[in-house]
């Protein structure tokens, strides 16, 4: 009986054809005629596009100044949003408080960076003593009292404004969505056709008509004499409307949670809420973060629509700011620059969301 | 019944001729220098650790995978860039696939009818009785009008041979065709392979069982970092293993 | 509370007994929302007392006296506040059919172009979906309109494109269509044409299920379709007289005049909503697996034929349900039209029509349920498709 060893041949590179630069241009741009023509129409549309716009952005475009006078005409004039930039960011809020403004927004980083560290031990514990404290050192440093001086809401504004009411529309919404998911998975028929009801209606009228809503129909409803502020009755109604959109997400979430987690639940002995608390919720509420987060975002686009109702946020103080007469013809430039500011927000959460989707996604698998 | 096998006739008609062929995935040089020649009515097993390149051979028999040096012919015919080649290979050649593949939207029957009346352009009696034949064949003609998803996972790889066979093809690729199945299925699918194999089917087959090997197989092949190490009638490879890294694979896989 | 469990069915009080108390919740939960009903109905009806605001809806047969921009029926100042809701029903439905066409189209080519073997195509895509869909749509609209089709120069310098269609800051003009001698017999060869496809088709179909021939259905209809109606263009003259638009004064007369507001609200909710289908394709292609594909094309089937057959209709139904709810975004969003003034359904009526006669209640709710029902109509329709398509697949 022979006994044979067999040499291995060595590995070789491939040939260059197929690697490097070369190879990643043939597969990529240039695999056949079609995809050649491809490339080639692609490249004349960027060639056709970027240029003019890196022109006018930046090349063109006038920095320095004061006044229209001081912008020639080729490029954009920056000068009109470095002018404004202060009311774009805090709307009429007295400029010798604005730092208060600038303090609440620190605390906030500052206060949930924690959050986002992995080896953070009491995430939960913490997360929910911000969510109780911080909203209270909010309100109070924005609006004031207690020794600071007070702000009316009908001078808050521009981008500041815009994310109080996204913040404190999500915040306020995820506990409601929370309970009308839960009505919506319960086994009682009354409780269950009240929720199921309360989503589909908010879900199916656009959100425009909510914020009218807000400022014609809840004077009416509430007792004569009581008036709320313009700007309280609209988040009111974003929390409501809002909560229905985070009530389908955690609903999402809950049917992914196996039957066996509740049959265990119940084997133990625990009673319906301990149930839902301490084993469902946690669970389904992981589950469905990246589904809160881009609710979020979609509710932070959405609140440029309270310009419909006379609110004075980022969009509308742009829209405003392109309406003086001083600085005609900057339209353009305003709504580049409000363009520019949503998409770095929304961007910068969606990419979270995406990579959250992923971590969970890998949790899942393995 | 082996008997029956060993005696099917081989005829030295080349069907698969595999030459110098060479294939990388980026860097990695997963095909190195396989020389590989089958004719008419053999029947081939491949097998070897994971990752040693036996499913990108057989792949790249029916062009799922571009080799990129080296002659590939198939049954008369060499595969190039050229479309029109690759389809004629295509239809000539059957392949089964390890998660079977079958296409879930539509039923049993029209999966196996499909090809026969868009590829061959039959009329759609004459593929549905050709795909009823093959079903009896696979012994699941009851099965025909329910969809994959309500059978088990033996009966869709025995639908997905009837599909392919439907094309009457010349050349039966498997890719571990009972990988997937659970223990009591595999039975059933290796026993439709062996009546394929006393018809004379020319067959390669990538497959970790060693049983079907030894009775069925002409010819055994061992694939190691993407080189064929060994190959050798079944009584030979498994009596009489020449190379060290075969011994160690079969002492690894043979309990 | 812990002793639920132990509890026998028959003995249980009041509290433990799980079948009591959830009889107890349900009556609580019911008696809080007919509560909060009472209060909130009756702070209306002292509200509307105090402040003299008639109620009901009477109000629909008064006339409305006012103009409105936009109006695809004929439409007067003196006409009543029910016709004002059709024409703004119809915008809305306009504005929705248009954005709708348009998204699919751009989503659709966004989505393949996402999978393109082609490095940079899929990269224009991305960066195009990316940007889109993080700007919020009335930004969009407000770019459109107020940055894009503004400064547009008036109808004396209007953008021309071969003296037949004008752009200027009053909007898009174009030639329309008027009947003339030929039409007749153009509509009735039209309608011959489209019948005989279908025949055709089907024809082809029975050959195909006989014969195994396929036949060349598409060229042969569009031949049909566009030989037959050209043939009674030769023989008994033109279909259709074109009013063309003409400058006269300071306006453009006669044509169709497509208003700026309407071009910014269509351009801006199909550009922002396409994104949002490309990616709903792009996943729902995704979603089949390579297995799929390679079993096709180990059966000998070419990628046309891959795609049609085996890819497309799997995709499907992954894409339809997410579709479906982009277009009722679209729906919903194209309430934003109101902020630039497009007369459609809430501009008109929770806007005009709400200040004219002050009866916020009936003109809220008329709006709202125009949209529940379309939202509602549109759930029920994509139930009855999900069912069929369980149907299938068990």
């Amino acid at each position: 009986m022979s006994n044979t060893t067999h040499t291995f041949k060595p590995s070789l590179p491939p040939p260059t054809l197929n690697v490097g630069v070369i190879g990643w241009l043939r597969t990529n741009l240039f695999s056949s005629v079609g995809n050649t023509l491809l490339t080639l129409v692609a490249l004349y549309l960027i060639w056709l596009v970027v240029p003019p716009i890196f022109n006018w952005a930046f090349l063109q475009a006038d920095w320095a100044g004061a006044t229209r006078a001081d912008c020639t005409a080729e490029g954009a004039c920056w000068v009109f949003v470095k002018e404004r930039f202060g009311q774009f960011m805090y709307g009429f809020y007295p400029a010798e408080l604005r730092w208060r403004v600038d303090l609440t927004a620190v605390l906030a980083v500052v206060g949930a960076a924690p959050l986002f560290f992995d080896r953070f031990k009491h995430k939960a514990r913490y997360g929910i003593a911000l969510l109780v404290a911080y909203p209270v050192i909010a309100f109070w440093l924005l609006y004031g009292g207690f020794g600071l001086q007070v702000v009316p809401s009908s001078a808050w504004g521009g981008l500041m404004l815009t994310i109080v009411i996204a913040a404190v529309g999500i915040a306020g919404a995820l506990p409601l969505g929370i309970l009308l998911a839960l009505g919506r998975r319960s086994s009682l028929p009354a409780i269950k056709v009240i929720c199921v009801t309360t989503i589909e209606f908010w879900r199916g009228v656009p959100l425009i008509t909510v914020l009218f809503l807000s400022s014609v129909m809840l004077p009416l409803f509430l007792p004569e004499g009581l008036s709320l502020d313009k700007l309280l009755r609209a988040v009111v109604m974003v929390v409501i409307f809002e909560a229905a959109y985070i009530a389908e997400v955690v609903r999402g979430g809950m049917q992914a949670i196996p039957k066996g987690q509740y049959e265990a639940a119940a084997a133990m002995g625990l009673g319906y809420w301990r149930t839902m608390g301490l084993v469902i919720l946690p669970q389904a509420l992981k589950l469905v973060i990246p589904g809160i987060v881009n609710t979020f975002i979609a509710l932070f686009k959405d609140t440029s629509l309270v310009i419909i109702i006379g609110l004075f946020d980022f969009l509308n103080s742009i829209k405003r700011a392109t309406a003086d007469p001083a600085w005609l013809g900057m339209s353009t430039e305003g709504y580049v620059f409000a363009a520019l500011v949503y998409w770095v927000f929304c961007f910068a959460m969606s990419s979270y969301s995406a990579h959250l989707e992923r971590k969970l996604n890998t949790g899942h698998t393995r | 019944m082996s008997e029956a096998i060993k005696q099917a006739v081989v005829s030295d008609k080349m069907m698969i001729h595999m030459q110098g062929v060479n294939k990388w995935y980026g860097q990695f040089h997963v095909l190195k220098d396989i020389n590989l020649a089958v004719t008419q009515g053999e029947r081939i097993v491949l097998c070897g650790p994971s990752g040693s390149g036996k499913s990108t051979t057989i792949r790249c028999i029916n062009r799922l995978e571009e080799h990129q040096q080296g002659q590939i012919i198939v049954d008369g015919t060499e595969l190039t860039n050229d479309l029109k080649q690759i389809e004629r290979i295509r239809s000539e050649v059957g392949m089964v696939f390890q998660h079977f593949n079958l296409f879930p939207h539509l039923t049993v029957l029209q999966n196996c009818t499909l090809a026969p009346l868009w590829v061959r352009k039959m009329p759609r009696k004459e593929a549905e009785e050709i795909a009823m034949h093959y079903l009896q064949r696979v012994r699941i003609p009851e099965q025909a009008h329910k969809y994959p998803g309500q059978l088990s996972g033996g009966q869709q790889q025995r639908v997905a041979i009837a599909r392919a066979l439907c094309m009457k093809p010349k050349i039966m690729l498997f890719d571990e065709p009972t990988s997937a199945l659970d223990p009591e299925m595999v039975k059933e699918v290796l026993d439709t392979m062996i009546g394929l194999a006393q018809d004379g089917m020319t067959m390669l087959c990538v497959t970790h069982e060693m049983g079907f090997a030894r009775t069925v197989a002409n010819r055994v092949i061992f694939m190691d970092k993407g080189e064929i190490v060994e190959q050798a009638p079944p009584d030979q490879f498994f009596d009489h293993p020449q190379n060290e890294r075969t011994k160690l694979f079969l002492g690894q896989i043979l309990h | 509370m812990q002793n639920t469990g132990n509890a026998s069915p028959a003995s249980g009080s009041f509290f433990t007994d799980p079948r009591k108390r959830a009889w107890l919740f349900q009556i609580v939960a019911v008696v809080i929302v007919v509560a909060i009903g009472w209060f909130l109905f009756n702070n209306t009806q002292t509200n509307l007392q105090h402040r003299g605001i008639t109620s009901g809806f009477g109000f629909l047969q008064n006339s409305a006296g006012f103009g409105i921009s936009q109006h695809l029926i004929d439409y007067t100042e003196s006409d009543t506040y029910s016709r004002v809701f059709l024409v703004g029903l119809l915008n809305t439905l306009l504005v929705s059919a248009l954005g709708i066409v348009l998204a699919t189209i751009i989503g659709f080519t966004l989505g393949v172009a996402r999978l393109s073997p082609n490095w940079l195509i899929r990269r224009l895509a991305g960066v195009y979906i990316e940007t889109i869909r993080n700007i919020p749509p009335l930004l969009q609209i407000f770019f459109w309109y107020f940055a894009v089709l503004s400064p547009l120069p008036g109808p004396r310098q209007s953008l021309e494109l071969g003296e037949v269609f004008f752009v200027n800051n009053r909007g898009l003009y174009m030639p329309a269509p008027v009947a003339a001698p030929g039409m007749w017999p153009f509509w009735i060869a039209l309608l011959v044409a489209v019948v005989g496809s279908v025949l055709l088709r089907r024809w082809a179909r029975a050959r195909q299920h006989l014969t195994g021939l396929p036949f060349p259905v598409l060229w042969c209809s569009l031949g049909l379709l566009i030989l037959l109606p050209g043939l009674t263009v030769v023989i008994s003259g033109v279909p259709f007289d074109w009013d063309m638009p003409v400058l006269q004064g300071f306006n453009f007369r006669g044509g169709w005049v497509v208003i700026p507001e309407l071009i910014s609200i269509v351009m801006a909710l199909s550009l922002y909503t396409a994104a949002f289908i490309g990616e709903t394709v792009r996943s729902g292609i995704q979603s089949v697996s390579h297995g799929q594909t390679e079993a096709a094309s180990s059966l000998g089937l070419r990628p046309g034929l891959t795609l049609r057959l085996v890819i497309i209709p799997q995709a499907l139904r992954v894409i339809i349900p997410p579709l479906t709810s982009q277009y009722l975004n679209l729906v919903k969003n194209s309430s934003l039209a109101a902020a630039i003034g497009y007369p459609e359904m809430v501009s008109l009526f929770a806007g005009t029509v709400l200040n004219q006669t002050g009866q916020a209640i009936e003109t809220m709710m008329i709006t709202m349920s125009v949209y529940l029902a379309i939202s509602i109509s549109i759930s029920v329709l994509m139930n009855v498709y999900n069912k069929r398509i369980a149907l299938i697949e068990r």
